[in-house]
Formats: C-alpha cells, structure tokens, sequence
C-alpha cells in the first residue's frame, strides 16, 4: 500500500505522503505520482485521498465566506478593510449604503471609520484583484458590542463543529452570541462579561485540542464545571453573609 | 523606444529548439559567440581591455594606487574589483549605487582573480606592513546582450596581462620612480564558463533572450591547469548533482579553449 | 584583538580543532516560533553561530510597483549584526551581504508555491548574531524552517551545509577559521525530493575529482540538517498526551 504515514501523524513540507492512485487534497502537492505535504500538520487519508490539516495557515479568501474586518483606511468611495489575509480587502460605498452614495451628502467616516470592526460577506475574489466585500445582508454590518478573538483560521471548522453541533453547543452553555469569521476571528457578545470569559475560555481549548476527538464532550465538561464552581463559589458567599 | 524583453512566442522558440539540441543563434549547446579582444586601448590606465562576446561589450581598465596592506597580509598588495553595469549599456540598468547585479558580478570576478591567484601579490609590497600596490580592477559594461560574466573575466584577464606597473626604489622611506616599466607579475589565467539550464539541457554562454528563459545559471571559473577555483549558482531554478558535475567536466574544456583568445602562448 | 592562526587545523588522528570527525557537522540546534510579532521565525545554533530568521507575509507589497502579477515576490535580507564578528562590523550592509542576500533569496524562491499567492509579498529576513563561517547555510537552513512556522506552503525544505578542503583532506562544516585557512570552502543548499541544488558557491581550488567528491559530501551534510529541521517543526506541535491516544482508540469520526 503506497501511504506512508498514520493517520493524525505530523508531517513536515516535503514529505512523502502518497504515490500512485491516491488524490492529492488540501495542503498537498502531487508531482510525477508522488503526494508531498506542502504545510506542517496533521496527515489524513480518506477515499483514496489524502490531505493534511494544517497546523498553521493564514486565511485565503474565498466568494461567500463571512468574514470579521478591521476598517484600516476610508478612500473617496469606500473603505480598505483588514481580513487578516494577504490581501487587503475593499468595501464600497455602494455596498453599504442601500441607497445610492451621494458623495456630497454622505459622509463616509461617519459610517465606518478607521478601526471600526465590521462584519462582511466576501462577494468577490480571482487572483487579479483584491477581494470586495458588501456588508448589506442580514446580520452584517459595524460591531457595536462583544469582544473579538482571533484563532487560526484553520481550527475554524472545529469551532462550528459538525453540522453546527459544537457551536450550539457553545451558544447554549454560555448564553452568548457567537458570530464567526471564516478568516478567523470570532465575535463574542454575551449578557455579561463572565459569559463572554467562558466562551472565549472555550474556544480556546478548541484551538489547543483541535486535533483530537471527543472534544465537544470535554469542552462541555468544562464549562459546566466552570459554570457549578461559580455556583458554588456565589452560595459559599452567601452562606457567610447570611452567618455574619 | 523598445523593449529588451523577448516575445512570449520568441521565448518559446528559444525554449522548444534547445530541448531538441538546437539554439536560435545556429551555435551548438556548448558553443561560445565570437569573441574580440583589444588591449591597451585607455592610455591613462595601467592596463586596459575589452572584450566583445557576441555583441555583449565589456572595458576594463586596471589602476594602481599606494596605500596600507591588510593587517592579515602585512606584506600583500591589495585587490580590488568593481563592477558598473553602465546606464547606456541596457535599458534595464539605472543609474546610481551598485546594485545587487553589479555587486554579484564584481565579487564573480573578483573570486576568480582572487582564489587562483592570478596576480603576484607578495612582489606588490613597497614596505613591509607599511605600503603596498592597490590593484584596482573596474568593471565597466558598455553592452548587455547576455552572459556579463564570462565577458568581464576575460576582459579583466586581457586587461591584466596588459598592465604595466612603473619601476620605483624605496629611498629614506620615499618612493621614488625610476624610468621604465615591468609587466604586472601574473601567475594564473583563471577563465569563467557560464551555464544556462533548460530543464535537462545545459547551455554555456547564453545570450540575452536565453537568459531571459533559462532556469538558472552556474559559472564555474578554471585556473591554468584545469583546477576549479570559483563557483556561483544564479538565478530562480535549480541544478541536480549530475548536471553540476556534468558542467565542471566541460567548464574545465571550454576554459582551456577560451583561454588562447588571450593568453598568448 | 585578533585570533592567533593555529598551527594545525587537523591532527594525526583526523580529528579537527573542535574534535569533530572530518564529515561530522557542528552540533545543531533549532527553535521554531520564538519571534512574537513575525508570521513565522526560527533560531539556530550550529556550533558558534547564531543566526536569527523571521517571516512576514504573505502580505501586500510596498511599494506597488514591485508586486508580480502571477505570484508572490520574495524579498530577503541577510545581515549581520556589529557584533556578530570578532572585528565590529558596521551596521551598513557589506556588499557581501547584499551578494548573500541575493542568492539566498535565489536558493529559497525554488521552495515557495509563490503561483498561489499573486501580488503579494513574502519578506525573509536573516539576522547572523554570532557568526563562526558557514553563517549562510546555516542562515538558509533557518530561513526554510522559519517560512515553514509561517504556514507558507512550499515543496520541501531547503537544507543547506558547506564542505571543503582543508589541509588536503576533505571536511564538511567548516568553521571560519578552517574557511580561511583551508584550500576551497562550498557552500551548498539541497531540496531532496527534487535532487535540486539551488545555492552553489565555492572559492579555493578543486581539482575535478576533488569537486566531484565534495558535492556529494556536501549534499550528505544537507541530508542531515534536514532530519534536524523536520524535528525542530515537529518538536513545536507535540502535544498529545497518552489519555488522548487511549481516547482516539475508542472514538472515531469526530472530526
């Protein structure tokens, strides 16, 4: 059998994942029948495919995605936006404005101004221009409230979960509003600033345990453990308040 | 106005014939262009050459200057080459301080100069730790049709055969001239040999529009008795461990032939 | 201050000056990620040396002009810092670094999938701290790992090592004082799975049988720094403890 790895085991650029039939998926490169690994991460075979999950990678754009941006610069018809990727992205004024721009009425910087967070849809990319970005549908738009972390856009995925399960998950254990960029950055808005701890508590123990299974248990776990000890800790409190 | 840059379909051609043996020019894989030489043709230099390779056209001129020896070679002259890929040379080169280019080229040079020891540096010392002969070997590429470096090693070679150096005695820690000159004592004749890959091909002087397709290059610089002494990869590409042993087998051949058009025997 | 030249750089028993075997490399030691703000960035120790190397990109190009339209461009700077040597160097950039920054950034381009990334740029830099000869293989030999750290994807790993002759044996390794001593020091950076050399330096003298052999040579040297690159990637990302092992064993499909 032409594989030359286990699964889950940690490769390097350049090794020799796969001859032959195989498929070559992300983060691979097939050249004269030979797989090699392109990136640092965790090997997978599956299908006749192999692929390697990568342990770190930078976010690349692509049609559709929501994304969570930092406006960087306001030009005379929009605003230059960072998304965390190597490229900088564009959003226009006539992609925020649901009438049309007036340049002399509207005055750009009151809407979004530099450092202003936003969160966007990617509506178009190809290698030969910037990506553009329109903020008009639902749920789009400038962050008011909640706290925003970033992880590496690779360990996305795990913080979703499959068919959402893990996210759900989150939402309900901690009361928060979870809104997730696919460039890897995840807003946080919850009732109270406790909350929004937990969450972020949370995702991070994703990040650190993506590659391993059972998580969504364990991290529930730890939440309600968190939650009980803090339970615990408010009665304790009151017990002594009401003794004194 | 015109641009240097070969057509895309040009640059295919070049490409297409050269994986079949043949190159645009007629030339076989590992012939050179024609080469001229003239010497001695800037009066107020010590020495001088140029070298035409092809229609690629480099001047050398040799200075020599007094000045402190290196305190690791206290009874050592001194050599220094430069390199200026002239303005008026291509439309490619700008005007100002060294580039990387011409920096790479000088420092090539240099190495073959320097490792093979050409030039009798120990006869270059007027006192001992205190003055030597500074050799100033400059560079100067009046055209770039491709291949600079085997054009200016040749012409530095030509242009230090041809330097002539004043008699002078050392009186009460003067330096006094003396009527006549002698010859720049020379030791070694070290010649570059420059390859441009194409996938499996190896090509040795490549002009322009092949450099501008070619993977990348090596030169290998040979001294008179077939020994190696300087090496430099170039370029975006690679070269396996064959091609590179392959290369010294004919470097050291071509070296040999070059060498004639300007050591006379 | 300067150093005394030794009397002999080998002895009766083959045994150099810092008592390696003469095809042994100096003792290696890499660290990956140890630079916060840089995308990617190693540190390494071979022997004296002590080189620095970081990552920034990919990322847009300043200025404009510069970007290529179909891929990345690679920029890197090789420098040495003043009291890197055992003369202060000025901070200025020595044509020999500018020569070094242009052929390292040659040696490593090769590696890089720079296609995918087009308008970008992919800024190397290369600091030696304390150099002991050899500082651009080991410069490069970082620089691959560091761009790895990064996350850019690229074909396989560049290792680099010199060899050389010294004493009229042949040595892989050289120290700076075996370099400027010796009769031929090569430089030579490899990416084994293509059987590409992509830096090839060499000044001294070789005959054609002696090249011959210290090609190879030097190319076994790479062989090795590459395994101790692969292990210092490794060696960041080691993480699963035995429970987690015993649990991937029960469990399937939760990815």
């Amino acid at each position: 059998m032409p594989v030359f790895y286990e699964r889950r085991q940690l490769v390097t650029p350049g090794d020799l994942l796969a001859e032959n039939d195989y498929v070559a998926g992300e983060n691979t490169h097939k050249e004269n029948g030979r797989i090699y690994a392109t990136r640092v991460g965790l090997v997978n075979y599956a299908d006749k495919g192999v692929y390697v999950v990568a342990l770190k990678s930078f976010y690349v754009p692509m049609v559709g995605d929501t994304v969570i941006g930092k406006v960087v610069e306001v030009t005379l018809g929009g605003w230059v936006v960072d998304i965390r990727a190597p490229y900088l992205a564009m959003l226009r004024a006539s992609d925020a404005l649901e009438r049309p721009f007036k340049p002399q009425k509207d005055d750009l910087p009151s809407l979004f101004d530099v450092g202003d967070m936003l969160i966007a849809n990617i509506v178009a990319y190809d290698r030969t221009r910037d990506p553009l970005l329109t903020v008009l549908e639902r749920g789009l738009g400038k962050i008011t409230r909640g706290q925003i972390i970033e992880i590496t856009p690779t360990k996305i995925p795990r913080v979703i979960g499959k068919q959402g399960s893990m996210i759900s998950m989150l939402k309900q254990e901690t009361g928060c509003q979870i809104t997730i960029g696919q460039n890897g950055r995840i807003l946080i808005s919850g009732k109270s600033p406790e909350d929004e701890r937990l969450a972020v508590m949370a995702i991070r123990k994703i990040e650190q345990e993506a590659h391993t299974s059972g998580l969504t248990d364990r991290v529930t776990e730890m939440l309600r453990k968190e939650k009980g000890e803090k339970e615990v800790i408010k009665n304790v409190t009151e017990e002594t308040r009401k003794t004194n | 106005m015109s641009s240097i840059m070969a057509s895309r379909v040009r640059q295919k051609r070049i490409a297409q014939l050269i994986s079949r043996g043949k190159r645009l020019d007629g030339r076989g894989l590992t012939d050179y262009r024609k080469v001229q030489v003239e010497v001695g043709l800037i009066e107020r230099a010590e020495g001088s050459a140029r070298v035409r390779l092809g229609k690629t056209e480099v001047l050398v001129g040799v200075k020599f200057e007094m000045g402190e020896p290196f305190p690791d070679t206290p009874n050592e002259g001194v050599l220094t080459v430069n390199a200026e890929l002239v303005p008026l040379a291509s439309p490619t080169f700008e005007p100002g301080p060294p580039d990387e280019n011409s920096i790479e080229l000088a420092r090539v040079v240099d190495r073959g100069i320097r490792e093979s020891k050409a030039i009798a540096t120990d006869e270059l010392c007027i006192e001992p730790g205190e003055k030597v002969f500074v050799v100033f070997v400059d560079v100067y590429v009046l055209n770039h049709d491709g291949n600079l470096i085997d054009a200016s090693c040749l012409a530095a070679l030509a242009a230090l055969l041809n330097t002539k150096m004043f008699n002078y005695e050392v009186k009460e820690g003067e330096v006094k001239i003396k009527p006549g000159y002698k010859p720049l004592p020379i030791r070694n004749h070290p010649v570059a040999v420059t390859f441009a890959k194409f996938n499996d091909k190896l090509v040795v002087d490549p002009w322009l529009e092949e450099e501008q397709v070619m993977d990348a290059r090596l030169t290998m610089t040979v001294e008179k008795d077939g020994k190696i002494c300087a090496i430099q990869k170039g370029g975006y590409g690679y070269f396996t461990a064959e091609q590179v042993l392959e290369a010294s087998k004919i470097a050291r051949q071509k070296a040999e032939e070059q060498r004639k058009l300007v050591v006379k025997e | 201050m300067s150093q005394k030249k030794p009397e002999k750089l080998i002895d009766e028993n083959e045994i150099r000056l810092d008592g390696r075997k003469l095809n042994e490399i100096r003792p290696t030691k890499i660290e990956v990620g140890i630079l916060g703000n840089a995308d990617g960035s190693a540190y390494i120790e071979q022997g004296k040396n002590k080189i620095l190397a970081a990552v920034y990109g990919p990322k847009e190009v300043h200025p404009k002009h510069l970007a290529l339209p179909d891929r990345a461009v690679l920029r890197c700077r090789y420098h040495m810092a003043p009291f890197s040597v055992e003369e202060r160097k000025s901070p200025a950039p020595s044509r020999r670094e500018l020569e070094l920054s242009k052929v390292i950034r040659e040696c490593l381009e090769p590696s890089i999938f720079t296609e995918y990334y087009p308008r970008t740029s992919i800024d190397l830099f290369i600091e030696v701290l304390q150099a002991d000869g050899g500082t651009r293989c080991a410069g490069i030999t970082v620089a691959s790992v560091a761009l790895a750290d990064a996350g850019i994807p690229m074909r396989d790993l560049v290792s680099a090592c010199a060899a050389g002759k010294v004493e009229g044996r042949l040595v892989l390794d050289l120290t700076d004082v075996e370099d400027k001593a010796g009769e031929a020091d090569m430089p030579l950076a490899y990416m084994p799975n293509a059987n590409a050399i992509t830096l090839l330096q060499m000044d001294g003298m070789l005959t054609g049988e002696e090249f011959e052999q210290v090609v190879n040579l030097a190319i076994d040297g790479c062989k090795q720094v590459g395994q101790i690159q692969k292990e210092a990637l490794r060696a960041k990302y080691v993480v699963a403890k035995e429970a987690e092992a015993e649990k991937e064993e029960a469990e399937e499909g939760e990815e």
